[in-house]
């Protein structure tokens, strides 16, 4: 059991394990949506002043703000204790193909260093994808209201059709960025 | 004990977005390749289960188990062009930041500390948004 948690969890554990906190979540009254704690911290450091989006009572948001919270300490915890090897074994051909586009270190770990390693931080053209990347994802959530927690699994379990409309979106901007505009800008 | 709860399933969904690699870039490159069958199948299982757990919750009208009130599921409000648009930017940032607003967290904690970048981006993304409202599309 302890050398299976260990390794990289397979899809088939993986999925019904998402699952369960989303069980957890509705169970204990709660809705399963990560990217509200976005809008929570906008109204936590005063931004309904002026914007009536985020004239809202926050305070009562606060549990999310607490699991989002706990995610970075299980973050910690898998990463420390719970792992023999952090590299991400994905298919050769991604390896290939990304090895071609400099990152080199594909297959190896479990973030490509170009973006995500301490040197990223000196890095205009790393500072630049990250600030892009995280930008459109908080907006396009809040714009589609949800992310894959609140419309991938929340929503879709629940069989909403706007939520399917949402995650073929996600799939059609994914797709356009990935196949056309990274190769370039990595 | 409310905190403690809700802190202890945080790090149950941190622990299992890093264990499950739903966290790492290099997986969401490979799924928008379609070269492997892992973040689907991921997604698809907690589909699956998610949809049974939905449906017994609302058809045996489960109460919560904190204060005992109702479960209330609510649906999505109708329409589809702030869920198309919203969805293609979600994309645009989720390819090109491997992270969604899940397991950003995950991955601060996991020590990739130029995470902090896409949060803070993340967060001016979503006061733009509020920003805007009223003028875009919904």
């Amino acid at each position: 059991m302890i050398e299976f948690l260990l390794q990289p969890w397979p899809w088939y554990f993986s999925g019904p394990m998402i699952a369960f906190v989303l069980f957890l979540l509705l169970w204990t009254g709660k809705s399963f949506g990560m990217s509200s704690n976005l809008r929570t911290l906008c109204a936590a450091m005063g931004a309904g002043k002026n914007l009536s989006f985020f004239q809202f009572d926050w305070k009562a948001q606060r549990w999310n703000l607490v699991v989002a919270t706990g995610a970075v300490l299980g973050g910690f915890i898998a990463a420390n204790f719970l792992s023999t090897s952090t590299a991400v074994a994905i298919s050769p051909a991604t390896i290939l193909q990304l090895n071609e586009m400099g990152i080199l270190d594909a297959g190896q770990s479990y973030m490509p260093e170009k973006l995500f390693g301490l040197n990223a931080f000196g890095s205009v053209k790393s500072i630049f994808l990250l600030s892009l990347g995280g930008f459109f994802v908080g907006f396009g959530a809040r714009y589609a209201g949800g992310c894959t927690s609140g419309h991938a699994i929340s929503g879709l379990s629940n069989f909403q059709l706007p939520s399917l409309i949402a995650v073929i979106g996600f799939f059609v901007g994914g797709l356009i960025v990935n196949h056309f505009i990274l190769p370039i800008l990595l | 004990m409310r905190t403690l709860l809700y802190f202890s399933i945080g790090i149950l969904f941190g622990i299992t977005m890093f264990k499950s690699e739903a966290a790492s870039w290099f997986r969401i490159y490979e799924m928008f390749q379609f070269n492997a069958f892992h973040m689907y199948g991921i997604i698809g299982s907690a589909l699956f289960c998610g949809a049974i757990i939905t449906f017994l919750l609302k058809k045996f009208k489960v109460n919560s188990v904190v204060d005992g009130e109702p479960i209330v599921i609510p649906n999505k409000e109708s329409g589809w062009k702030r869920y198309l648009f919203g969805g293609i930017f979600f994309g645009f940032g989720w390819a090109i930041s491997g992270a969604c607003p899940g397991p950003m967290f995950t991955v601060l904690g996991a020590g990739f500390l130029p995470i902090v970048v896409v949060i803070a981006a993340a967060t001016l993304g979503t006061f733009c948004y509020g920003l805007l409202q009223k003028r875009l599309p919904h």
